[in-house]
Parts: structure tokens; C-alpha cells; sequence
């Protein structure tokens, strides 16, 4: 079929809602990649050996291993175990952890690379572990950690599309249900790219207005 | 020709950085064989008007004329880019980070350039390599990399990277000011032997003895002009100007 | 509940997983190359004096890494048709993820010759090199050592991105795992063999990669 882009006038709102919702899973995921990034960060770092190691071997194991494939483990997993999750809940489980991993290193990475003089300084004031840490190394740390798990966010956005193969309804799979009546893939496609490319800068545009902010907020 | 004729010139240089003007309105003229040295404090623009002369930094407007040829003479960008490429070779340059290429032996640094420019044959370019090499005392290292050089050492070998080209004139861009006390002086002395053999140098330099004893001529810029000229027994026992003597007291505070 | 960890079965279902995986590690490899060779090619563009060579560079790095490869992979396997080209799917996958790859790689390739210090540059045309020639022999040999493991990263990154292919039924590792999960039930033991067969691959690229950046170190 010769392409003709006309035909997406027809299917506008499937598109709309799909990109809606790959807009409200990309943000769910990424609250929980962000929350669970620091949970783990701060077990890798802080937590007695026991508890250390086992989460240390989960981030090994789902950082060497493909998205699609935990994916797959999580909806196919739960069921087994009698929970059937709403697909949107395990997809954005899904993505949220296996991004949690990334952020949990750079976290880690952006902890250890606060000044340990800024330690001393603090416990020498009469701080404790937990307050120098809450009051002094994080709020460096931040600074940072913005950019890089900024750039995770957006690689969760191009991510979110795989959730489309456990049948999550967002842009890609709304654009294949549009394919699915109008035989027209080359222009939904297209379609959806350039939806994604669009979503994308707005979340660039957000994500430097944050980094902005955090940086004069010294 | 006669030795006393101009051998490099630079005729009404100006450069500006958008709205801030780096050099106002420069000549100078230099002999054949003659030392120069340029002296100021820092943002005077020496090094500004060093690196025009091989277009390094190009001019907003003004000459730059070497042995009859205008070196930044306006072309088209082809055109251009042979015309510079070919003027270069004649014109050696030493940086103070010495700017030596890490990834090639002592030998081959020194080779690069006269094996790719002049078509010489690899036995042909070693044995000028050697030869410059041992000018500079450093042909023992000769299949050395920089990694493993002192920074006198470095920059002994950048000195022959730029001699192997046999160029008319050397500028140096304050060849000492990055290397600890105790390397400054090899560096020198190769100097000194280079003055001695009458090569015409331009030396930028924060090295007040340097440049009273081996320079024919001392010019001390100041915010982008010449504020003075002349001998070294001039400039630095009867400067006529104020800043001069500003300066040259604040320097030999340190 | 399930029953107890079925090990007899991942053992059984093994080789077929070692034969997926041969399929990974193709698409890997090929899509790898494409991704070499367009990053090369993006670099040159993105670097070049022509302004509009400069454009398209950085448009094919925008919209390569702005939108999904997923998406890139669908329209070329399944909207191709619609322009004449008809691809079976292992080729359409290693042209649709090399030359995703690619954006990647040329911004790698770029960044690695942007470090090599500008003093370098000088010192080359001071001594009357040409542009090309301080490139190619001053710049570039730097620039390769500086490469080896941010390429290797975009590399290992590759190998697990091919796992996108399953959504267009090419037999590889994540493919094969689904439909034994879905004949089998048993989605634990079927990830846990697909992954360790995934980090076993990742493992010796690394320790491949991590070989190859020391030995191209300066003494």
C-alpha cells in the first residue's frame, strides 16, 4: 500500500491516548526507579554484609540482563505465583526496577565522590552517621547524580515501548491496534517516532529546567 | 640580501575578542639573526601576537610578512589552507606545554613532519633526526616516549621536533614557565646555543635574566600596546616608561 | 504454589537456549559492525567543514537516540514492504540495531576525539601538517586508545538490546525463553537460563574489551 499519511487523521485519538499513557507510565516508572534507586543505593552503601550482598547480586543480575526478559519474568512470574497484575503495573514495575539498578550505581558513585573531609567536618561537630549523611553528603551528592539518572529518564521513556509485548496500552501498542485496522504500518510508525521524538524534548526541556534549579539552589 | 634587512615583519596587527580588543594596532620588525624577547604581565597580549605570526591566532586585521612572503595573506579557504600549511614550515614554535605527541617515540616526534612535508626517505629523515636530537643533548632517548621524560627533557625534544624543519625563524611561547625550577636551565642553555648560532628568535618569556642576557632586543607590551623598546641595558636599567618600571619591580619580587 | 526449582528442566530445554543464543550472539556481532562503520561515518559528517554534512550528522544522531529502537526496528521490518523493501527479520534486525547503534557510536567516536588536547592540533599545523594529515596522524591514533571502552560499553548495551527482536519472532535467547515459559510455566527457571547464558556472553566481551584497552595503552 503506497503510504498515505492521511490515514492518521482517522486513528488521531487512538494515538493521543496511547501517548497519554506512555507519558503516565514513563512518569510512574520513573518515580519508582528514582525511590528504589536510593533504597538500593543506600543498602549497597550502608547496610550491614547479610542484607548487603543478596540485593548487590540482584543488581549484578538485572543490570547483565536484557529489559524484555525481566519483563517477561515479572508478568509471567506473578502469575505463577497466583498475583495477576494489571499489565500497566507490571510493566512500570518492571521498568521502574530495572532502571532503579542504574540510578542505585550512580548514586552510590555520586555518595562516594563527596569530599570525605566534609565527613570529618560534620562528625567532628557532634553530627551523627545518619544526620551527616542526611544533612551534609546528600544534598552534595544530588548535584551530581541529576544529570546522569536525567539521561536514565530518558532512556526509560524509550524503553517504555517494550511493554507494548506484554500488552501494556501505551503508544506503541496503541499505533499497532491502529495497524491492525487500517494495514497501514509504515505510517504508524512513522507517526509514533516522531510522537516518541516529541515527548522526548519535552522531557529534556523539564530535565534541564531541574538541573538548573538544583544547581543555584548551592 | 642584506643581514640587516627586515626578515619578519608585522605590520598594524589588531585583534579582537568580540568586544575586547587584545591587540591595538602592532608593528614590529625583526632582522635576520635577532633575538627578541617579549616581556608584560599576563593579558598583555604577547602570546596573543606570537601565535598571529603563525596564524595560530588570526588577526582581525593587520600583516604578518616573513622573508617577502605575507604569511596571512587572504584567500580562499583551499587555497588558503596550502598557502599556511607550506608558510609553517618555516616558522618553528615551542609551547609551554611542549605539545609533544604522546602516542610517537622520541624519534618519531621529530620525524613526522620531514618524513610527510618534504618526501624525505626514513634513513634520511633518522639521520636528521639524530642530528637535531643531539643538538639538544637528548639523543640518548631517542626511542623514548614523552611518558617517560622529564619536562626539560620534553621540551628539549619539542625544541628539535621544530628545528628538523629547518625553519627561518623560531618563536617560543614561554618555553620554561611550566617546568620546575631545577629543568629551566638545560632549556636555556639550548637556547642560548641556538642565539649563538644566529637563528632569529621571537621568545615570550616571564624570564627577566633570560632575556637581558642572550636578547638583542627587549619589548615590553602592557593591555595590548608596545609600551617600550629597545636593548636590554634599556629596557631593563633605564626604562622610559612608568609601567615599565612597575613591572619590572613587581617581577623581581618573586 | 509451584512446585520445587525445577533444575532437570532447564537442563533439558538447554540446548535450545545454546542454539538461541548463537542467534544473539550473530545479531550481535553484525549489528555491531553496521554500528561501527555508521558511527565512523556519523563522526566524519558531524566533524566535517561542510555545514550541511554537519546537519545531517546531527540529525541522524537526534533521531536515532530520540526515539525508540523498538520502534525503529518495526517500521523498517514491517513498514518497509510499503516502499519496496522487503527484509526477512534477522536481516531487519541487524540493520535496524546497527544503525541505532550507530547514533550512539558516533557520539562515543566524538567525544573520545574532542578529548585529545587542542595543543596536540597546534603543534601538528605549527609544523605545517595539513588539517587531514594532524587528523590522521596525531588526533586520531589518541582519539582510537581513548574509545576502546566507551565503545565497549555501547557494546555490551548492544547485546542486550538485540532482546527487542523477540517482538518480531526471530529465535534468540529472550524469544526462546518466552515460549518455554509460555509451554512450560516455569518463568523463574526459564529467565534464570537465559540470563546466566546472557551475563556468560556480557562476561567475555568484557574481559575481550578490558584486553583491548590495555593493550593499546602507552607505555
Amino acid at each position: 500500500m503506497r503510504p498515505d499519511f492521511s490515514v492518521l487523521l482517522n486513528f488521531w485519538d487512538t494515538l493521543a491516548l496511547g501517548a497519554f499513557w506512555t507519558i503516565a507510565l514513563t512518569g510512574v516508572a520513573s518515580v519508582i526507579s528514582v525511590v528504589f534507586g536510593i533504597l538500593f543505593a543506600v543498602v549497597a552503601l550502608y547496610a550491614p554484609a547479610p542484607i548487603r550482598w543478596p540485593v548487590r547480586a540482584f543488581e549484578w543480575v538485572f543490570m547483565g540482563t536484557p529489559l524484555l526478559l525481566q519483563l517477561f519474568l515479572i508478568y509471567f512470574g506473578l502469575i505463577t505465583i497466583g498475583i495477576d497484575l494489571p499489565a500497566f503495573v507490571a510493566g512500570a514495575l518492571g521498568l521502574g526496577l530495572y532502571f532503579a539498578v542504574y540510578n542505585s550505581d550512580i548514586i552510590q558513585a555520586g555518595i562516594r565522590a563527596v569530599d570525605p573531609g566534609q565527613t570529618e567536618a560534620a562528625r567532628a561537630l557532634g553530627l551523627s552517621r545518619w544526620q551527616t549523611i542526611r544533612d551534609v553528603t546528600v544534598p552534595q551528592a544530588v548535584r551530581s547524580v541529576v544529570p546522569p539518572i536525567g539521561n536514565n529518564t530518558i532512556a526509560l521513556l524509550k524503553d517504555s515501548a517494550l511493554v507494548s509485548v506484554i500488552g501494556v496500552a501505551e503508544l506503541t501498542l496503541a499505533a499497532q491496534q491502529a495497524i491492525g485496522r487500517s494495514f497501514r504500518p509504515l505510517e504508524f510508525y512513522v507517526a509514533a517516532a516522531v510522537i516518541y521524538y516529541a515527548i522526548n524534548l519535552a522531557l529534556e526541556a523539564v530535565l534541564r529546567r531541574i538541573e538548573r534549579r538544583i544547581s543555584l539552589a548551592r | 640580501m642584506s643581514e640587516t634587512e627586515t626578515y619578519l615583519e608585522i605590520r598594524n596587527a589588531k585583534k579582537s575578542f568580540g568586544a575586547l580588543d587584545v591587540l591595538h594596532d602592532i608593528s614590529l620588525s625583526v632582522k635576520k639573526g635577532e633575538i627578541v624577547a617579549l616581556i608584560g604581565p599576563s593579558g598583555s597580549g604577547k602570546s596573543t601576537l606570537l601565535r598571529a605570526i603563525n596564524d595560530l591566532e588570526p588577526l582581525t586585521s593587520g600583516e604578518v610578512w616573513l622573508e617577502g612572503v605575507h604569511v596571512n595573506k587572504p584567500l580562499s579557504a583551499n587555497a588558503y589552507e596550502s598557502h599556511i600549511n607550506k608558510v609553517r614550515q618555516d616558522i618553528g614554535m615551542v609551547f609551554q606545554h611542549f605539545n609533544l605527541f604522546p602516542h610517537l617515540k622520541v624519534r618519531e616526534n621529530v620525524t613526522l613532519a620531514p618524513r610527510r612535508l618534504r618526501g624525505i626517505s626514513s634513513a634520511e629523515a633518522d639521520t636528521l633526526a639524530r642530528e637535531e636530537l643531539e643538538k639538544v643533548g637528548m639523543l640518548e632517548r631517542i626511542d623514548y616516549y614523552p611518558s617517560q621524560l622529564s619536562g626539560g627533557q620534553k621540551q628539549r625534544v619539542a625544541i628539535a621536533r621544530a628545528l628538523a624543519m629547518k625553519p627561518k625563524v623560531m618563536l617560543f611561547d614561554e618555553a620554561t614557565s611550566a617546568l620546575d625550577p631545577e629543568l629551566v636551565e638545560e632549556v636555556n642553555l639550548v637556547m642560548k646555543k641556538l642565539a649563538q648560532e644566529h637563528m632569529t628568535m621571537l621568545v615570550v618569556t616571564h624570564e627577566m635574566g633570560f632575556a637581558e642576557s642572550v636578547c638583542d632586543r627587549v619589548i615590553f607590551m602592557d593591555q595590548g600596546y608596545v609600551v617600550e623598546e629597545g636593548p636590554p641595558e634599556q629596557v631593563f636599567r633605564n626604562p622610559t616608561s612608568d609601567r615599565t618600571r612597575t613591572f619590572l619591580r613587581k617581577s623581581s619580587e618573586h | 504454589m509451584t512446585g520445587t526449582f525445577d533444575i532437570d528442566l532447564m537442563i533439558r530445554v538447554l540446548p535450545f537456549f545454546l542454539q538461541a543464543a548463537q542467534l544473539t550472539i550473530l545479531i550481535s556481532v553484525l549489528s555491531v559492525a553496521l554500528g561501527l562503520a555508521c558511527g565512523a561515518l556519523g563522526t566524519a559528517a558531524r566533524l566535517a567543514r561542510n555545514p550541511l554534512a554537519r546537519l545531517l550528522g546531527a540529525a541522524y544522531v537526534s533521531v536515532f537516540r530520540g526515539t525508540p529502537a523498538l520502534i525503529q526496528l518495526f517500521l523498517l521490518y514491517f513498514g518497509g514492504p510499503q516502499i519496496g523493501i522487503h527484509l526477512d527479520a534477522v536481516t531487519a534486525s541487524v540493520i535496524a540495531l546497527g544503525v541505532n547503534i550507530g547514533a550512539y557510536m558516533t557520539e562515543t567516536m566524538r567525544g573520545a576525539i574532542v578529548a585529545v588536547d587542542k595543543g596536540q592540533t597546534e603543534a601538528a599545523r605549527t609544523l605545517g601538517l595539513g588539517r587531514a594529515r594532524a587528523f590522521v596522524d596525531v588526533v586520531l591514533p589518541q582519539a582510537a586508545r581513548l574509545m576502546v571502552r566507551p565503545l565497549g560499553i555501547n557494546i555490551i548495551a548492544q547485546i542486550k538490546t538485540t532482546a527487542i527482536v523477540a517482538a518480531i519472532a526471530v529465535v534468540e535467547l529472550t524469544y526462546t525463553a518466552q515460549r518455554y515459559i509460555g509451554s512450560t510455566y516455569k518463568p523463574f527457571e526459564m529467565f534464570i537460563l537465559a540470563g546466566l547464558i546472557y551475563m556468560a556472553i556480557i562476561y567475555v566481551v568484557s574481559l575481550l574489551i578490558r584486553w583491548l584497552d590495555r593493550k593499546v595503552q602507552l607505555p
